[in-house]
């Protein structure tokens, strides 16, 4: 085990699927150089390993830079690109949406779609809102795309290998705060597969449902809340599409109480499927009703009180479990 | 060289055939002789006899909203002709006869028209995209397919289809900008049909050209007579073998008219004249080319009535194929978006196939 960031975990999944594969090319906005060589930061120094061609500095031009994607997926290559940060998928977004996520099933199964698109993103910077906006749940609507959000190092590092495997478009994305938090990383070869949740720590209370940055938040809840001695189960469900119904379900089934915890914004946010799936299939398990910790709809903000303020904290989630033990 | 000869710049535009039938030898490409002119003039004819068809068969509510070709069978055809199997084409939706000339059977293309989501499945071997809804957006990933030849080192051209409405749209300025930083093997053709919709080119953008704003992104652009086979053929083969030869991307303007409906659910004499549409008719892409070889003695009023009734008879053919093709089954929608099918969408698709059986209906829609 190497203790390192996610970034460093990403930059490994890059270069282990960029030597294994050479149909793998990287491209987006300054990957090469610039702000993003920095060793904690994912595409370090491969312009440097892989030269111009597979590691391509694009314009400034989002939708070109899915278009290209999505090109290249046709003509059977594996392209990881990058949309600098997740808002600015409003700008790759046909590309993604309408031809990605749609040319296989348009062409009857022809077209290949292996593809990745990488987005960063996460409250935290005093980036502003049109830098940190989690658009998680807009991604999870559209049909014929997979979403991927991890929370840690090591699940960052499988989960981008097996994306990079899939014969199918994923959008990855990625809380740049995350880059910043160590965790150890095997260091044989190993992939995780799309599609399956993990629980990051038993319990028998209360069943918390999250994903990427928030299992932090999470575990810190469950730590203060054991003191008094109740028990959170936290499901990271790492993969949102597809969805690991099963270990979800048993969970909620365990503990009979459910609390779905996430950053993004809360109207329409993918909380509100993870609840209906609960209220289909395990209403008879609950105790009482669900709740939701999410970001309040609204942008978030810049100044670094307010975008606190913002953020889902331990503080919020241990209210919402007091509420329904 | 065609590009500095043709600056759009300059205002010159390229022309070989004219309306009344005069060739111009000196420009004329050398392959396009007599016989390879009548052949791409036969299959003119046959995508103006498929367009009819499809126009009768909307009518007779046969045939869902249809984007007709009426008036653009030479930007089709001499653009088209010049591809190779290796080469990719990337239609927009007023490309019926380029897709044709690609390998793409009449049949499936109806059956898209006809509302049948099979109709894009084309085979494996026709590298040529499904229709694409969205104006200009094949732009960006028709510069990602070309950008994918460069990198495997392949030699094979990307040409990409568009109108003239299309060249309004940020995603026609980031393709070209990528071509042109990227010099991929590209070709843009601009389906210049003077409408979107109803919306005529004068109001689309204040460039004089549209083969000009090839320019500022550093490539060649070039304004050709759309209605004008061979000059349509000459400027395409110009840019595809400077593409081939790894010379970067190309932007070509063909100028033509559409003659019909923007779709079949479009009344354009709402917005334009009688009398304008009358004088188009004079610079019909068919009439000029028949002028010439009726000249030459290669064909006659009655070899030319055999020829539309035999085009007829195949297109009419192939409509009553794929009225026969038709197929509605739920089983396939869920089995093409992904490469497997996921525990959700089996799950969905257990309980169509579950609401099918209690209603007594077989997979395929038929009681
Ligand atoms: C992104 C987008 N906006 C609007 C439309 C509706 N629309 C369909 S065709 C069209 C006009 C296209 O004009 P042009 O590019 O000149 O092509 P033409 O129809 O003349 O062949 C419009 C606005 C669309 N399909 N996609
Ligand atoms: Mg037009």
């Amino acid at each position: 085990m190497q203790p390192l960031g996610m970034g460093q975990a990403i930059n490994q999944a890059l270069r282990e699927e960029m030597r294994r594969n050479p149909d793998v090319f990287l491209a987006g906005e300054g990957i090469g150089v610039g702000i993003h060589d920095s060793p904690m930061l994912p595409t370090a120094g491969l312009l440097k390993d892989f030269g111009a061609r597979r590691v391509k500095d694009t314009p400034v031009s989002e939708a070109a830079i899915a278009g290209l994607a999505v090109g290249a997926a046709v003509a059977g290559l594996r392209p990881v690109v990058e949309i600098m940060y997740n808002p600015f998928f409003t700008l790759a977004s046909d590309m993604i949406v309408n031809h990605a996520a749609k040319l296989r099933y348009l062409s009857g199964g022809k077209s290949s779609f292996p593809l990745v698109v990488r987005m960063k993103t996460g409250a935290g910077f005093g980036a502003g809102c049109q830098h940190s906006h989690n658009l998680e749940a807009w991604v999870a609507h559209c049909p014929g795309l997979k979403v991927v959000m991890p929370s840690t190092p090591a699940d960052a590092k499988g989960l981008l290998k097996s994306a990079i495997r899939e014969p199918n478009p994923v959008v990855f994305i990625e809380d740049m705060m995350l880059y910043f938090v160590p965790g150890p990383v095997p260091a044989e070869e190993y992939q995780i597969p799309l599609g399956q949740a993990e629980i990051k720590r038993q319990g028998t209370d209360v069943t918390v449902v999250t994903w990427s940055k928030m299992l932090l938040v999470a575990l810190k809840a469950a730590d203060q809340m054991a003191r008094e001695n109740i028990e959170l189960e936290i499901v990271d469900l790492r993969t949102l599409v597809p969805l690991d119904k099963e270990t979800l379900l048993a969970s909620v089934r365990k503990t009979g109480r459910l609390v779905v915890l996430h950053e993004a914004t809360r109207t329409g946010g993918f909380a509100g499927e993870v609840a209906a799936v609960v209220m289909e299939e395990a209403f008879e398990s609950l105790k009482a009703p669900l709740r939701r910790v999410t970001g309040p709809d609204i942008p978030v903000p810049v100044s670094p009180p307010l975008e606190r303020f913002y953020i889902p904290s331990e503080e919020k989630l241990i209210m919402a479990v007091q509420e329904i033990l | 060289m065609l590009w500095a000869e043709y600056d759009p710049l300059a205002h010159r535009r390229l022309a070989i055939l004219s309306p009344e039938g005069q060739m111009d030898e000196g420009l004329r490409p050398p392959e396009l002789d007599d016989g390879a002119l009548l052949n791409l003039y036969d299959r003119m004819v046959a995508l103006r006899q498929a367009d009819l068809l499809a126009l009768n068969l909307q009518r007779a509510g046969r045939l869902g909203t249809y984007a007709p070709t009426l008036g653009q069978e030479a930007a089709n055809i001499g653009s088209a002709a010049v591809l190779q199997a290796e080469d990719w084409l990337v239609p927009s939706f007023r490309e019926t006869g380029a897709m044709l000339l690609k390998g793409v059977s009449l049949k499936l293309l109806y059956l898209y028209w006809m509302g049948c989501e099979w109709g894009s499945h084309f085979p494996e071997e026709v590298r040529v995209l499904p229709i694409c809804a969205p104006v200009s957006t094949q732009t960006l990933h028709g510069v990602g397919l070309s950008w994918a030849a460069k990198l495997k080192g392949e030699n094979w051209v990307t040409l990409i289809y568009l109108g003239d409405g299309g060249t309004s749209k940020g995603d026609f300025h980031e393709a070209m900008n990528f071509a042109g930083t990227f010099q991929t093997p590209t070709v843009f053709f601009i389906q210049n049909n003077q409408f979107a919709i109803s919306v005529p080119r004068t109001r689309q953008t204040a460039s004089a050209t549209l083969a000009q704003k090839a320019i500022a992104y550093g490539f060649p652009g070039i304004q050709v007579d759309g209605n004008d086979l061979p000059a349509v053929y000459l400027a395409t083969r110009e840019a595809v073998t400077r593409a081939r030869a790894g010379q970067g991307p190309c932007l070509i303007e063909a100028q033509t008219y559409r003659r019909g409906p923007h779709t079949t659910a479009d009344d354009p004499t709402r917005y334009r004249s009688e009398a304008e549409l009358k004088e188009q008719e004079r610079f019909d892409p068919l009439l000029r080319v028949r002028r010439y070889l009726e000249n030459r003695g290669l064909m006659t009023p009655e070899t030319e009535a055999a020829r539309e009734a035999q085009h007829l008879k195949w297109a009419q053919e192939q409509a009553r194929e794929a009225e026969a093709a038709i197929s509605y089954n739920p089983d396939e929608i869920f089995d093409y978006h992904f490469a497997e099918l996921p525990p959700y969408l089996a799950e969905q698709k257990a309980y169509c196939q579950r609401l099918l059986t209690a209603k007594g209906e077989s997979a395929h829609g038929q009681a």
